[in-house]
């Protein structure tokens, strides 16, 4: 049988992607500024959190309706109290493309760039990619992919790791000059590490939303899985 | 389309002999969309809803002040025909009443005795209405059997055709799925949905959760007194009378 319910569901779902399309945006925007120093394009990106801001809150809205007049039950409510925290996910995802642009607007006033960027863009094609990958494992319910963002995690670490040694041991404990200019881009490895964190997060709600499976704390599940 | 008023309660009293059953009850019926009445047993949100079809004044030893408008039109005025306000407000009850009649006669019926002879209209019109009451495939294949022999949700679906039939406007529910199952409930209010693009609907139900999902706009009833009316959105999330809160949360009592 066809549901009413069913509308307003495809609206939410259509709504996440909306906001995930934005915060993709605003973490290529941030990084991309930081690339030239770009100056404008940082700001841009800090304008445009408004509208993220936004939809976390007419998503939570939603959710909060359509628990509370549809008493949604199983599959439907995961669903729906799953969009509520990824709702949340993707908004502090672009609070960290705001950080990542206010780390640029800092480095602007101190340009050049301390050194050519190495692992910092490896960093954030995946940061890209885990947000494009997660979202794209909401939206089709895919949990293999789901599986990959999370299994994606480690090397974030490591590449923010790296990162911080190189800045730390060749810079930073050489010259302590440098630190003005070493610390924003020690501290935009690590926003681009939380970015990818809050991608994992929704990729395991993800796997709640589909298979009722808690793989939170619990990545043992996971490599047992498959 | 949000402000178009289809009816209204101005000043409404209501008594069964010396009981006073509503007190000073107003509220607006929008047109196109649907109103849920909610409280305990006893609270007054049958008795209220009969008003906007003159059902009441069927009731011996009752009396009733105030005034129910249809389109502006005050019907308890004498000019007005009773008859005629019942074919434009219709009413489903709580247990579905069709005729001791064929699924057929059920529905041309009330055509039948608005005068309409044509047989090609009335067979055209039945046809329609089971269409939009969702039920016309369940049964165009034997539409002269008796409908006492549908279930019970298919007779309560039937009857809802019986309204549309005569074309009303406004159409009252009296706790319609009160004897139904889940899903011969499910699908009432699929089909209640569906049926306010086109008419304005009034719902009176025990079951919270039910107004909750198919109302635009929920009144709570206690006592007699309409205790809150509002869009049904915000009685469900952030009521403004604790009572209400009490209500809908169970903690009534």
């Amino acid at each position: 049988m066809e549901r009413h319910f069913d509308t307003e569901l495809a609206d939410l779902k259509s709504d996440i992607l909306q906001m995930g399309d934005l915060v993709e945006e605003s973490i290529i925007d941030s990084v991309g500024a930081l690339k030239d120093l770009n100056k404008g394009r940082a700001e841009r990106v800090i304008v445009e959190d408004k509208t993220i801001d936004e939809y976390e809150l007419k998503i939570d809205e939603e959710c909060l309706d359509l628990l509370a007049l549809r008493q949604p039950m199983a599959v439907d409510l995961r669903f729906i109290t799953m969009a509520m925290k990824i709702s949340t996910d993707l908004e502090r995802m672009a609070d960290l493309a705001v950080d990542i642009s206010q780390r640029v607007l800092e480095l602007a006033d101190k340009a050049p760039l301390l050194k050519p960027l190495v692992d910092i863009p490896k960093l954030t094609l995946l940061a890209q990619r885990m947000t494009r990958d997660v979202i794209k494992s909401f939206i089709s319910k895919d949990v293999e992919l789901a599986k990959e963002v999370i299994f994606c995690d480690k090397e974030a670490d490591r590449l923010r790791d790296c990162v911080q040694e190189e800045l730390l041991n060749d810079y930073i404990s050489k010259d302590k000059e440098t630190i003005s200019r070493a610390i924003p881009l020690i501290l935009v490895a690590r926003h681009l590490e939380r970015i990818c964190d809050h991608a994992t997060n929704i990729a395991e709600d993800v796997i709640y939303m589909v298979e009722a499976l808690v793989v939170k704390h619990h990545i043992e599940k996971l490599d047992q899985e498959g | 389309m949000d402000n178009k008023i289809k009816m209204q309660a101005r000043k409404v009293d209501f008594f069964y002999g010396k009981t006073q059953a509503l007190k000073d009850v107003n509220i607006d019926i929008h047109t196109n969309k649907v109103t849920a009445m909610i409280g305990p047993s006893g609270c007054g949100k049958s008795t209220f809803i009969r008003l906007f079809n003159r059902m009441n004044e069927l009731l011996p030893h009752t009396s009733f002040s105030g005034e129910i408008f249809l389109d502006g039109m005050e019907i308890n005025r004498s000019s007005v025909d009773a008859v005629d306000i019942r074919r434009r407000v219709g009413m489903v009850f709580q247990k579905p009443n069709p005729f001791p009649k064929s699924i057929f006669e059920n529905i041309s019926y009330g055509l039948r005795v608005n005068g309409i002879k044509d047989r090609g209209f009335i067979e055209q019109r039945v046809e329609d209405s089971l269409r939009k009451a969702v039920i016309w495939d369940e049964v165009k294949d034997r539409l002269n059997d008796s409908a006492l022999r549908l279930s019970g949700g298919q007779q309560q679906r039937l009857c809802i055709a019986r309204c549309l039939a005569v074309e009303n406007e406004v159409i009252l529910f009296d706790e319609p799925c009160a004897s139904l199952d889940p899903i011969s409930t499910a699908k009432i209010e699929e089909l209640i949905l569906e049926l306010k693009k086109d008419y304005s609907i009034v719902i009176v139900t025990h079951n919270m959760q039910q107004a909750a999902r198919v109302s635009d706009y929920t009144g709570f009833f206690l006592l007699g007194e309409l205790i809150e009316f509002g869009k049904t959105q915000d009685i469900f999330t952030a009521p403004r009378d604790k009572k209400t809160e009490d209500y809908i949360t169970g903690r009534f009592g």
